[in-house]
């Protein structure tokens, strides 16, 4: 088995990281540069940076963000939220940003994810879904963080997007979001069943008995954080420590 | 002391020129020739395609450059697709020649189908296997075992063992993750994207530079 990446997800609202619940509700929780050195400082693997508005105001505002971020902070960073045009993508990486999460455009028009994956290559493309449940074992994918329903089921589109020749998946529940009462497990598994690209797993982690409960019943690559870090409810060492204990590999 | 990172408009150089910073390196980004052979140190970055990155090398007309610096014996270091272009040719879409710095060929990550394992290989993962000592290279006191961060789907198979400075496993699988010949040398990951660990290999490389 891989080792499993901690990423550390930080909402970013204007100059401030933010964190709603089911992505709404938004409460400022800091400063996203502070956030991201502290986390890298405790051995976090990964940043994932998310414009939570970007998408609503079409705008994409990071780039200042970004080149702040990567001054001090060495190890990947990804960013998210109002990435359309492959201008963007190039602002994003000549910033700083070694990947960009890309959602509501995709959806919009799907050539975006090939046109962008065979100029910048797969591995900075991370396809972010935004998955809402409708029935038993049916989820339904959604964009601008959880407003608009599109109609497309998750599983088909998670493997239209690796075909298209996305890198990574960032699979968000809005269901669970923000929540802090455990990842959506069925959502994953029937996800990384279908794919053979990485999955992030994003949204409902309340403590790291959650992690371990997904990743023991699903062959996810990395798991996003935001409320347990951001709330200092676990330490980025006591979460590893917490994974390691169940035989889960990760950096140390 | 100055070293001078390509610009041949691939992939994430801000970081890699943060990282040379923040390790106190006189560090700048260049496509041009002069100041590229002037240079007391020389990094190859690069991410995505391997006929991209070559196209781009040619379009700047920087192959016989590159190839001139490796003649001067002073330290110089691939990056992930850097490092693959030291190469002499990959399979990636099709044959494609590389700089042929380094005898042996780029080809795809072998992986086992029933493990059902994935490509790209995006993860932290290990540096092992001590071919040659690591004394006096780029992984000067680097604690065998240490995570560094990959991102990629192909590998380069050196065709002398000797070049072969660290292997890293996946898919049961030891692939070549850094290599060494003379004072040329190439990582698959990314040292600069490798917290602590990496910074610590970009700061043996800048001393060698000071030599």
């Amino acid at each position: 088995m891989n080792k499993i990446r901690v990423v550390a997800r930080i909402d970013v609202k204007n100059e401030f990281a933010i964190k709603g619940i089911h992505l709404e509700g938004l409460r400022k929780v800091g400063n996203p540069n502070e956030m991201a050195r502290n986390y890298y400082n405790d051995g976090i693997d990964e940043i994932v940076f998310m414009d939570a508005v970007a998408a609503y105001y079409d705008r994409n505002s990071l780039s200042e963000l970004i080149q702040e971020a990567c001054k001090d902070v060495f190890i990947p960073i990804t960013v998210g939220g109002g990435i359309r045009t492959i201008d963007d993508i190039k602002n994003a990486l000549k910033s700083g940003a070694d990947k960009v999460a890309i959602n509501t455009k995709a959806v919009k028009y799907p050539n975006f994810i090939m046109q962008s994956s065979k100029i910048f290559g797969s591995q900075c493309i991370v396809s972010s879904i935004e998955a809402k449940s409708i029935k038993d074992g049916k989820w339904e994918v959604y964009t601008d963080n959880g407003r608009e329903s599109t109609g497309k089921d998750v599983i088909e589109w998670a493997k239209y997007v690796e075909e298209l020749g996305a890198g990574e998946i960032m699979l968000t529940s809005i269901d669970k979001e923000g929540t802090k009462k455990g990842f959506d497990i069925d959502l994953y598994k029937s996800v990384v069943q279908s794919v053979s690209i990485p999955v992030i797993a994003s949204g409902g982690m309340g403590q790291s008995a959650d992690a371990v409960e997904l990743l023991e019943n699903a062959d996810i690559d990395a798991i996003a954080i935001a409320s347990v870090l951001h709330y200092k409810m676990e330490s980025i060492q006591e979460i590893k420590d917490t994974l390691l204990q169940h035989q889960i590999k990760v950096r140390i | 002391m100055k070293i001078a990172i390509i610009d041949y408009g691939i992939g994430n150089v801000r970081s890699i020129l943060s990282a040379f910073e923040n390790q106190g390196a006189n560090v700048f980004l260049t496509s041009n020739k002069d100041e590229i052979l002037k240079s007391d140190g020389l990094v190859l970055p690069g991410v995505g395609a391997f006929s991209h990155g070559m196209e781009n090398l040619k379009s700047y007309d920087l192959v016989d450059t590159i190839k001139e610096y490796a003649t001067l014996d002073r330290p110089f270091m691939g990056i992930c697709l850097g490092m693959q272009l030291l190469f002499e040719e990959s399979e990636e879409f099709g044959e494609t020649k590389g700089l042929g710095l380094i005898l042996g060929k780029v080809v795809k990550l072998p992986t086992k189908d029933s493990q059902n394992e994935k490509l790209p290989h995006v993860s932290w993962n290990e540096l092992n296997g001590k071919n040659v000592p690591w004394v006096n290279t780029i992984l000067t006191d680097i604690e065998e075992g240490s995570d560094m961060y990959f991102v990629h789907s192909f590998i380069a198979q050196p065709r002398d063992g000797d070049n072969i400075l660290s292997t890293t496993e996946y898919s049961s699988h030891h692939f070549c993750s850094s290599v060494k010949k003379d004072n040329i040398y190439g990582c698959q990951f990314h040292p600069e994207k490798s917290g602590p660990t990496g910074l610590k290999i970009i700061n043996n490389f800048i001393r060698m530079c000071q030599i």
